[in-house]
């Protein structure tokens, strides 16, 4: 039950088998999630860093978790205010934490390729815990796993991916390990936030939202950057939320018992009513849950492959 | 001092000379004769057999960085000039994007000073504006006087049409062609070709529609003006066409690439090596395909290698933080032989008008002539040498090259100029006794 590859750097290109080995895992240490104490000796003795070069409180903290319930020793290391503002550069910051004898290497980055750059400099196994507008691996195995718990199986299934898709790496990830699994997936937003040459990769793109309801058992709906440079992009926070927001009584119009996820943080009002947030649809707790057990299983198929 | 270049064919495409197996006797660095020699001619001589070889003007790389003044940690004025004769040129004209920037008589006859006494020919490029910032067009007529022979502010376009059509207006006068590195830079937020590949590697994309819109820009605005305007590094489908278009209109316009967009593709940036980063980015088969044609039907005027140097720790770093740029003196000929001439592509003849007789025209610069009493200015070209790229191996201060390992067929061995002699790694003064 071993992976074909001894990093996690994203899932372009990883196998059917692999996938299913790590939602099969995953759903064996969910498990432990749900007992009085929490943790198991499997990693007892690896040392795990969280190489964080961009800000991210709750990946992190689900690494960190999945990380100490494997009894594993975690290192956080982010960087915003150590090693960048010394004019460190990236491989010499990894070789001095390499050189302290580390086993595994969890890195989130701001640079697409950022985690292949880091296997080419170190022999650690590297999880990519989202890179760029590249891939975000773990997000989409957490969101797999979600849905093959709640529907039952992948296989067959229409998975809608609403939002930003230009610039999200969970929507990549997504795309590519959804294809992989044997699910028909479209993308759904703004012309704008999609890219030009999306369809290639084999996926439908759709702008009108209620189609999106009408036509997919599931919608993973992404966060809505409200930042300057991603404002650019569409006219008005009021607009989006007009035409692609997804409330109650878009749900109702469609008459669908319709999956929905979102990998938070959410922004209440604009991608999802709060009614909608908080209503029987969506799973956005579960995922949460889940992606504790989905970073267990990684870490232990990987830090156990040697 | 005497040397005789025996057996060597002779060509030269725009003299119409064509020699098998031919001689050629010089005399301190001046051609003394042509053809059949006698006993008398070759007494004393020093001999160099090129059999099998091909002599031809000397080879001109019109698209440079050589980083002198401000980064002579990548590469100066004289490291590149001997990086540029190890790959077989005997000309540059040197780009503005120096620090302080080409855009005063000073630096312009700084960089003519460092390379004064070298094999290679210098001519620097100006900046067209102040400080390459597009605002207030450069001293135009004071940089010519220094020695520069075009106006660029390469790296970017020329920041606005008015500056752009006071840039080319004044230029005209000293009928100096603008270069232009075009890219719209609203567009140009991106560190790779944009398309699939960019997509599914997560990168930002450069799309190709950014270079069209400034060289269809320029060659409106050359034609409005009259005066004349090269682009530099042409890389994309639609920018070809433009330029096959409107020089059926007689509109003055040239047009160089480099080999690497002749060679590869975006398919290559899959591993995220920085060495694949550069700008104009690599674009796809598609526009490879209309590159290649553009040579052949003569709509791409010259091959220049864009050299640009980078510093190992700039280079390895994360592919969207790397700058843009490979070294390419000493694998431009090898490339273009390669995969231009040796799979009929274009002939040699048309390599070498595009590598050393085109550039020199755009510049308005003298061709090498082959006559009797001339300063020899050669390039000896073997082309059946196989050999492997080495990075570890240049002469380049700088070792940034997506080619390191590919197996090339084709090489200048020796270059000939300003009386001097490069040959089998060694300088040879050919005015000595």
């Amino acid at each position: 039950m071993a992976l074909s590859s001894k990093h996690l750097l994203g899932l372009q290109g990883v196998p059917k088998e692999d996938i299913q080995t790590i939602l099969d895992t995953a759903h064996t240490f969910r498990e432990i999630l749900d007992r009085p104490i929490k943790k198991v000796p499997t990693l007892q003795g690896k040392t795990i860093v969280n190489l964080f070069y961009e800000s991210s409180t709750r990946t992190r903290i689900s690494f960190e978790l999945a990380e100490k319930r494997l009894s594993a020793d975690a290192i956080n290391f982010s960087v915003s205010g150590s090693s960048v503002s010394k004019g460190e550069t990236f491989k010499d910051t990894v070789k001095n934490i390499e050189a302290m004898k580390i086993d595994m290497i969890v890195v989130r980055h701001a640079a697409a390729g950022a985690p292949v750059y880091l296997t080419k400099i170190t022999d650690a196994n590297v999880i990519n815990a989202g890179d760029g507008t590249h891939e975000h691996p773990t997000q989409a195995l957490l969101d797999m796993y979600s849905i093959r718990q709640k529907v039952g199986h992948l296989e067959g299934l229409k998975v809608c991916i609403v939002g930003d898709i230009a610039h999200s790496r969970v929507a990549l990830s997504n795309i590519f390990g959804l294809k992989t699994m044997g699910v028909k997936v479209s993308v759904c937003g703004p012309s704008t936030m999609i890219p030009r040459d999306i369809k290639d990769l084999g996926v439908d793109v759709i702008h009108n939202i209620d189609e999106a309801i009408q036509e997919n058992d599931v919608l993973n709906v992404l966060r809505i950057q409200l930042e300057r440079k991603a404002r650019e992009y569409f006219p008005s926070i009021r607009e989006y939320a007009k035409y692609f927001g997804i409330t109650r009584e878009r749900l109702e119009k469609n008459g669908k018992d319709i999956l929905i996820l979102h990998p938070g943080p959410i922004n209440r009002g604009v991608e999802l009513s709060s009614e909608v947030a908080d209503g029987s649809n969506q799973i956005i707790l579960y995922q949460v849950t889940n992606g504790v057990a989905i970073r267990m299983a990684v870490l232990y198929l990987l830090g156990t492959l040697n | 001092m005497k040397i005789v270049l025996k057996n060597v064919d002779v060509i030269h495409p725009e003299e119409n000379i064509n020699l098998k197996e031919s001689s050629i006797l010089l005399n301190n660095g001046l051609i003394s004769k042509i053809g059949k020699l006698t006993d008398d001619d070759i007494q004393g001589a020093r001999e160099f057999d090129f059999t099998g070889k091909i002599l031809v003007p000397g080879l001109f790389d019109m698209h440079v960085h050589l980083r002198e003044p401000g980064r002579e940690d990548e590469e100066t004025v004289i490291t590149g000039c001997n990086s540029a004769a190890s790959g077989g040129f005997t000309g540059v004209a040197c780009m503005p994007n120096t620090e302080p920037a080409t855009d005063t008589a000073e630096v312009v006859k700084f960089i003519i000073e460092q390379a004064k006494n070298h094999l290679v020919d210098v001519h620097p490029v100006a900046a067209a504006s102040v400080g390459r910032k597009g605002e207030i067009i450069s001293p135009m007529a004071e940089l010519v006087d220094a020695g520069a022979v075009a106006f660029s502010d390469d790296g970017v376009a020329i920041k606005t049409a008015s500056v752009l059509r006071r840039a080319i207006e004044y230029a005209s006068m000293y009928d100096a062609p603008i270069i232009e590195h075009c890219e719209d830079e609203t567009l140009a937020d991106g560190a790779m070709n944009e398309g699939i590949n960019s997509t599914s590697l997560g990168l930002p994309g450069l799309p190709s529609v950014a270079e069209d819109i400034i060289v269809s820009r320029d060659i409106l605005m050359a034609e409005y003006t009259g005066g004349r305007i090269h682009i530099a590094h042409i890389s994309t489908k639609n920018s070809v066409n433009l330029v096959r278009e409107a020089k059926k209109k007689g509109i003055k316009v040239t047009a160089e690439v480099t080999p690497h967009h002749f060679t590869l593709t975006d398919d290559s940036l899959k591993s995220y090596d920085p060495n694949f980063k550069m700008n104009p980015p690599l674009r796809t088969q598609a526009d490879v395909d209309a590159i290649i044609k553009g040579l052949k039907d003569g709509t791409i005027d010259c091959i220049a290698s864009d050299h640009a140097p980078h510093s190992i720790e700039e280079k390895e770093s994360e592919f969207q933080y790397a700058p843009n740029g490979i070294v390419g003196f000493e694998t431009t000929v090898g490339l273009s032989l390669s995969e231009l001439v040796n799979k009929n592509k274009i002939s040699l003849e048309e390599f070498v008008k595009k590598i050393s007789i085109n550039p020199r025209k755009i510049l308005n610069l003298p061709i090498p002539i082959f006559k009797e009493g001339e300063v020899a200015n050669f390039s000896i070209i073997d082309p059946k040498h196989v050999w492997t790229v080495d990075i570890s191996k240049f002469i380049s201060k700088s070792k940034n090259s997506p080619f390191d390992k590919k197996l090339l067929t084709g090489k200048t061995i020796a270059v000939i100029n300003k009386k001097k002699m490069f040959y089998d790694e060694q300088w040879i003064d050919l005015t000595s006794a």
